[in-house]
């Protein structure tokens, strides 16, 4: 059995964590991209991002003024137990999440889509989602917390198996280039490609593959992994860079998450996660530990499994 | 870092003369000094269309209008705890900017990403208006050390903490890049151009969706396939 309060306490410390310290994988790759940038803007403008980074974690501020709109995902082993069950959790994590915008502070950005009032603390009808996945085996919960940004940089379309990969490139850089102007999307980003699902499903795909894969990570099938790489490259050859301005750095690395669709159909949703990725992971265990990192390692083989039944390899049993 | 040229850097009042305005080249990076207010669609929809009065004296006191809401708090004791401090897109607030720099007198507009150059040469240049741009636009923290005191926070019973009016007394606070100048060209419009002329060889072996949608016609008749 996990204990209530240590999840709350655990959740409010990654809300900090997630708007205040830049997640070591997206920092490399932005240090990557700034090295190889030579448009004069778009250089001068990275090396402010990076010196941004370092003023934030300094005097602990959130590194954006615009600290989007904070979410969770939560994963458990099939073991466990919290304190209280699942409505004391959801409890718990919009109670971190409202004090934690107070405490940062972070900006109240959650307001009712048509009477547009304020609780000014980032809580309300359906705010902060929260999302689950499960693990074979184990007894712990992964609180994992995402600010992504909410306004720019994301966009759906139904694409058809006629389609291919030309009409995948040409919807990637439609939404590449039509949010890059004016650096909308505040590139260079993370981008998170969803292919296949349902409309919603494939949002989803796309979204988590933006907000919950590290720079550097490929996905396991080897040909969707290629495809990735090409995607990046794609990216980063349009001419533009942060802000719109000329330049080389749209991409700080692709991501591409499928579901099984219609078989007339090849949904396709574009996201990007901006130079402010906001993400944080613990992992809180039922003795009390609490174990935090920044790579949710959400995409486990068990959470694209194609099989009716799932047996649990041995190789996998213990990491899962 | 690859980079050739370093953008020239300029310090500027939050109430700045013609002439100062005059020398600002597109691209130049500027820090300002002085007071500043945030003002988004709840301040000018407060302001211009239900006429409500401007707790300020503008622009004696500011003539800079920050398109900002910050990560703040107002604390139990009345002080405020200000963190980041980041814009938003200003293209969304043509609609009011015309008769608000008309109204407030700002020479300054901060913003993300911002104005069409038509927009400038109609209402910015005629009140000698600039757009200076964040930079990122992710540089809060960076801007938020730039905030020396907030000295007052207008409205925000009304419109909530983020859309409320922030007054901000800023010392060095930057960068900001100039986006448009007293001629009313546009730096986003220039790299947009020569990015442009290379667009047609990044779209080679792509190919146009199958089933299209409105807004790639203007033909609502058509059948989009």
């Amino acid at each position: 059995m996990i204990p209530m309060d240590l999840i709350e306490k655990t959740a409010v410390t990654l809300m900090n964590k997630a708007a205040i310290e830049i997640p070591d994988d997206y920092l490399t790759g932005l240090k990557a991209a700034a090295e190889v940038e030579d448009g004069d803007l778009s250089s001068f403008v990275l090396q402010a991002m990076l010196e941004n980074y370092e003023a934030a974690k300094e005097d602990r501020r959130a590194m954006c003024g615009d600290t989007g709109t904070p979410r969770w995902y939560v994963k458990m082993g099939n073991q466990t137990q919290v304190e209280g069950g699942p409505v004391a959790l959801e409890a718990a994590l919009r109670r971190a999440t409202a004090k934690a915008t107070n405490g940062v502070p972070l900006r109240p950005n959650r307001v009712h889509p048509l009477w547009r009032t304020d609780h000014d603390n980032n809580v309300g009808i359906g705010a902060p989602e929260i999302e689950y996945g499960y693990e074979p085996g184990g007894e712990w919960i992964d609180l994992i917390t995402v600010h992504k940004g909410g306004l720019f940089g994301t966009d759906y379309r139904m694409l058809f198996p006629s389609d291919g990969i030309e009409g995948i490139k040409r919807f990637y850089l439609d939404s590449l280039v039509a949010f890059g102007k004016r650096g909308l999307s505040c590139q260079p980003a993370i981008i998170g490609i969803g292919l296949g699902g349902c409309k919603d499903t494939c949002m989803v795909l796309g979204k988590r593959a933006a907000c919950l894969r590290t720079v550097g990570d490929r996905n396991s099938d080897p040909k969707i992994a290629e495809l990735e790489m090409e995607l990046k490259e794609l990216g980063n050859s349009i001419g533009m860079g942060a802000m719109g301005f000329v330049g080389k750095s749209m991409v700080i690395d692709a991501h591409i998450e499928v579901g099984y669709c219609h078989t007339g159909g090849m949904q396709m949703s574009v996201h990007a996660f901006c130079l402010s990725s906001r993400r944080a992971v613990a992992r809180v265990f039922a003795d009390g530990r609490v174990e935090y990192r920044t790579d949710p390692q959400w995409f486990t083989d068990y959470q694209r499994r194609e099989t009716v039944e799932w047996e649990v390899p041995q190789n996998h049993e213990k990491s899962a | 870092m690859g980079s050739t040229a370093k953008p020239r850097e300029i310090r500027l009042s939050t109430t700045p003369t013609q002439e100062e305005l005059a020398k600002l080249k597109l691209g130049d990076i500027v820090y300002l000094d002085g007071l500043m207010y945030t003002a988004r669609e709840g301040v000018y929809k407060r302001a211009l269309d239900e006429k409500a009065n401007i707790p300020m004296e503008l622009p004696a006191e500011s003539a800079a209008n920050f398109h900002c809401s910050p990560a703040a708090r107002i604390n139990e004791d009345g002080t405020f705890e200000m963190g980041a401090v980041t814009a938003t897109a200003s293209f969304r607030f043509a609609k009011w900017l015309p008769e608000w720099l008309a109204k407030s007198g700002a020479k300054l507009v901060i913003g993300k990403g911002g104005m069409s150059s038509k927009d400038y040469k109609a209402y910015f240049v005629p009140n000698g208006a600039i757009y200076l741009s964040t930079v990122g636009y992710g540089t809060g923290a960076l801007l938020g050390r730039g905030v020396d005191n907030v000295e007052a926070i207008h409205w925000n019973e009304e419109l909530g903490l983020a859309q409320a009016m922030w007054v901000i007394r800023c010392n060095r606070m930057g960068p900001f890049i100039v986006a448009s100048d007293h001629e009313g060209n546009c730096l986003f419009e220039r790299e947009n151009e020569r990015i442009s002329k290379n667009l047609h060889k990044v779209y080679e072996g792509t190919r146009p969706a199958t089933l299209k949608r409105f807004g790639e016609t203007d033909d609502k008749s058509e059948e989009l396939i």
